[in-house]
């Protein structure tokens, strides 16, 4: 069985789109782009007004919600070993992978120390021998420098990615928000901005060092980004992701103390928020991620201070990022930023759309308006900050190893 | 006293005094309405005027629910109210539901539905008075939430400084001490900057939160710059739990540097006004003398006023329910 689609917008990860576009899926993968005959009994797709790009590869989530990664054009997803338990045994992240499979295939991150305490080495390379993709710090730093070095060292051995979280644990310590303006009028236990570009810093000094892969899995910060772009320049494996959140909110929303707007990394200032923008589009930051950590009502109906971190985000990653790269979203650089850039820095299949790839796919609308609407999504929890947004971008389509798995109202 | 000697203080035509339903803090009340509430409380403020108005909240039920700690507001809060005719009942909730599990919003629920018609309440986390405002059908008062606001304190200091000063605008006032984790920092710099007065923060660095020129105040680490010309110095309690953490080295240095003494005093005003919100530790924010000192401290008249003030906003707080003319 063979799936054509026709007349669609293709765009590959940074490069110039190209319009009318045949792709002929045969089975798992991508047989054919451009001209070619097609089998007289191939599943035609007029794609008309719609752009196709690889499916969406979302790089680091607390959750692999299928239906709303589907929904949302994902096609893999980068587990985060925060699960219960922590992904931190090679038998744990076998059983990972396994959970979305076939739709939607996870990419286990292994924990990089025992019980994700930060303390001692988890036995990453069994891990790896498993299937996980990279190693992750979890939702915190590893505080103590001594062990990071140590886990970069040794990660490197196996050619395995560390993926960091950017906040020093210690200035970080109960805060729940960025010092500054919004912190000081509401009074709430902050942490110094310092706490992001010294994690930062620290890590990639490390990573130098011990001549790691070292991934920063979420970006917010002006300062942090000047301290990755100096040394990415001077060729450290450095690369570094954010969120759709990060790049489009700033902590003035937090007033009135929205606990949906109470995230890891917590928001920052508008400076630092239009720092984030303008990496995006210079390259600066690789990749953007959901982060999709979704929230109940329990974990988030409480005082700012006793809320938990996080926010449902899967559904959303795409016209979310689409709107962070502008009004005329260059798309190629989108398609660079979710799907590209996580294949190539994870070493996944995926993230291209040429013959023999994998047939992940998505079909979108990217003129299409909607309104964000938390109480539609496909999962548990629908706490989101854009509830109620309009955006731009819609997906239509996705495609998974050759399979149409979701279609929009179906 | 205010409309006609202060213009921007009268409540402009055809403007209501007060329409808020409930008193979460100071910040976003317009000039005029924190001098309407000053004026209310001034009816009180005169011990031969306590019965006036006796009995105006006869037959409501005002429940006091404190999730934190504390003695002098809450019993100024019982006074106030049971000098309205109010029946009050107090909880120290600290004590039971949450211990037991229940959530915050769970405790309100259960709050609203013994039918209070106003709802005083204390909570150790920012915000948390205004999410349960936000679920209950009674006006609320917030008295005191984490280091956010802590209102009728900002408008009990505010009635005392009248008092003794006659007005608030054009004078300079030095707060002095834990700015940090102060609510009665963030109150008294809304009600004061908004009402004209010339507002000095004084702190060691480690206790002074960033972006404070957002109040229209300024910031200094020196207790001498601060209180230069001081018209009136409030002094802030600094919590004993911060001097053994990593904020400040011990109690005798900081008493050496932000300790308010006879001769740091003097490069205040001469008349200068001394206040401190209570409880205070002598010699470790404020020398004995100071303290004491009749004319210039006005400490005790605080802890009057505290309780005008308070009877002035349950009384305003609940006109709406009583049905009063120009409040339905």
């Amino acid at each position: 069985m063979s799936l054509l689609i026709e007349n669609a917008l293709l765009v590959r990860p940074g490069e110039a789109p190209q319009a009318n576009a045949r792709l002929l899926i045969d089975g798992k993968t991508l047989a054919a782009t451009g001209e070619f005959e097609a089998p007289a009994d191939a599943e035609r797709i007029d794609a008309r007004g719609l752009v196709a790009t690889p499916g969406l590869i979302d790089a680091g989530v607390f959750r692999s919600d299928a239906a709303a990664c589907l929904a949302g054009g994902i096609t893999r997803v980068l587990l985060m070993p925060d699960q219960s338990p922590p992904l931190d045994d090679p038998a744990l992240v076998e059983r990972a992978m396994r959970i979305g499979k076939p739709h939607v295939w996870v990419h286990p991150l292994a924990a990089a120390t025992k019980g994700l305490g930060g303390r001692e080495l988890a036995e990453i390379g069994l891990m790896r021998d498993a299937g996980a993709v990279a190693v992750a710090t979890g939702r915190t730093a590893i505080s103590d420098a001594a062990t990071m070095y140590r886990l970069l060292q040794y990660a490197a051995g196996f050619g395995l990615t560390v993926v960091t979280h950017a906040e020093d644990s210690s200035l970080a310590g109960d805060s729940s928000v960025t010092s500054g303006q919004t912190a000081t009028r509401l009074g709430l236990p902050a942490a110094p901005a310092v706490a992001e570009p010294l994690a930062v810093a620290r890590d990639v000094r490390l990573a130098e060092a011990a001549g790691a892969k070292l991934h920063i899995r979420t970006v917010s910060m002006a300062e942090s980004i000047e301290i990755i772009d100096r040394a990415k320049r001077r060729g450290v494996q450095l690369t570094c992701g954010t969120t759709p959140a990060h790049a489009l909110l700033s902590d003035r929303e937090l007033t009135g103390y929205r606990t949906f707007t109470k995230l890891s990394p917590p928001l920052r200032c508008e400076e630092d928020r239009t720092a984030v923008v303008d990496a995006l589009r210079a390259g600066t930051i690789d990749i953007v991620c959901s982060a999709h950590d979704p929230r109940t009502q329990e974990d988030k109906r409480l005082p700012f201070a006793d809320a938990a971190p996080g926010m449902a985000g899967l559904e959303t990653l795409l016209p979310l990022t689409l709107m962070a790269l502008g009004d005329e979203p260059d798309l190629a650089r989108a398609a660079a930023l979710l799907s590209g850039n996580p294949a190539r820095i994870f070493g996944l299949p995926g993230g291209k759309l040429e013959a023999a790839a994998p047939a992940d796919l998505v079909l979108f609308d990217p003129g299409a308006s909607w309104r964000v609407d938390a109480s539609a999504f496909d999962h548990a929890a629908g706490n989101t900050p854009f509830d109620r947004l309009p955006v731009s971008g819609r997906v239509e389509m996705t495609i998974k190893g050759g399979e149409i798995v979701y279609r929009r109202n179906s | 006293m205010t409309a006609a000697s202060e213009p921007h203080l009268a409540v402009p035509e055809g403007v209501h005094p007060f329409p808020h339903d409930h008193l979460l803090g100071i910040e976003g009340l317009k000039p005029w309405e924190i001098a309407f509430l000053l004026d209310e409380a001034d009816r009180w403020s005169n011990p031969e005027n306590t019965r006036l108005r006796e009995g105006a909240l006869t037959g409501l039920t005002q429940i006091n629910a404190f999730f934190e700690n504390s003695t002098r507001t809450l019993v100024s809060f019982e006074i106030a109210g049971k000098r309205l005719g109010a029946d009050v009942v107090s909880m120290a909730v600290g004590a039971s539901s949450v211990k037991k599990g229940e959530t915050l919003l769970d405790t309100a629920l259960t709050l609203n539905a013994m039918h209070p018609d106003v709802l005083v309440i204390r909570h150790e986390a920012a915000g948390a008075v205004a999410l349960i405002a936000s679920k209950v059908d009674c006006p609320v008062l917030n008295a005191g939430d984490g280091a956010h606001e802590h209102p009728t304190q900002a408008l009990l200091d505010a009635l005392t400084i009248r008092h003794r000063k006659g007005r608030l605008t054009g004078l300079k006032i030095a707060i002095c001490g834990d700015i940090l984790h102060s609510r009665v920092a963030r109150s008294n710099f809304h009600l004061l900057a908004s009402m004209g007065a010339d507002v000095r923060a004084v702190a060691p660095p480690t206790l002074m939160p960033p972006a404070l020129d957002q109040f229209g105040i300024s910031a200094t680490t020196s207790m001498e710059t601060g209180l230069k010309d001081a018209d009136v110095v409030m002094m802030l309690r600094l919590q004993r739990e911060r001097m053994q953490g990593s904020y400040l080295p011990s109690e005798r240095e900081y008493f050496r540097f932000y300790g308010l003494t006879e001769e740091r005093l003097a490069h205040a005003a001469d008349d200068v006004l001394v206040m401190h919100p209570g409880p205070m530790n002598r010699g470790v924010e404020i020398a004995t003398s100071v303290a004491d000192d009749i004319q210039r401290s006005a400490i005790t008249e605080q802890v009057e006023m505290g309780v005008a003030v308070r009877m002035a906003c349950l009384d305003v707080l609940t006109r709406r329910i009583r049905g009063l003319e120009g409040w339905a």
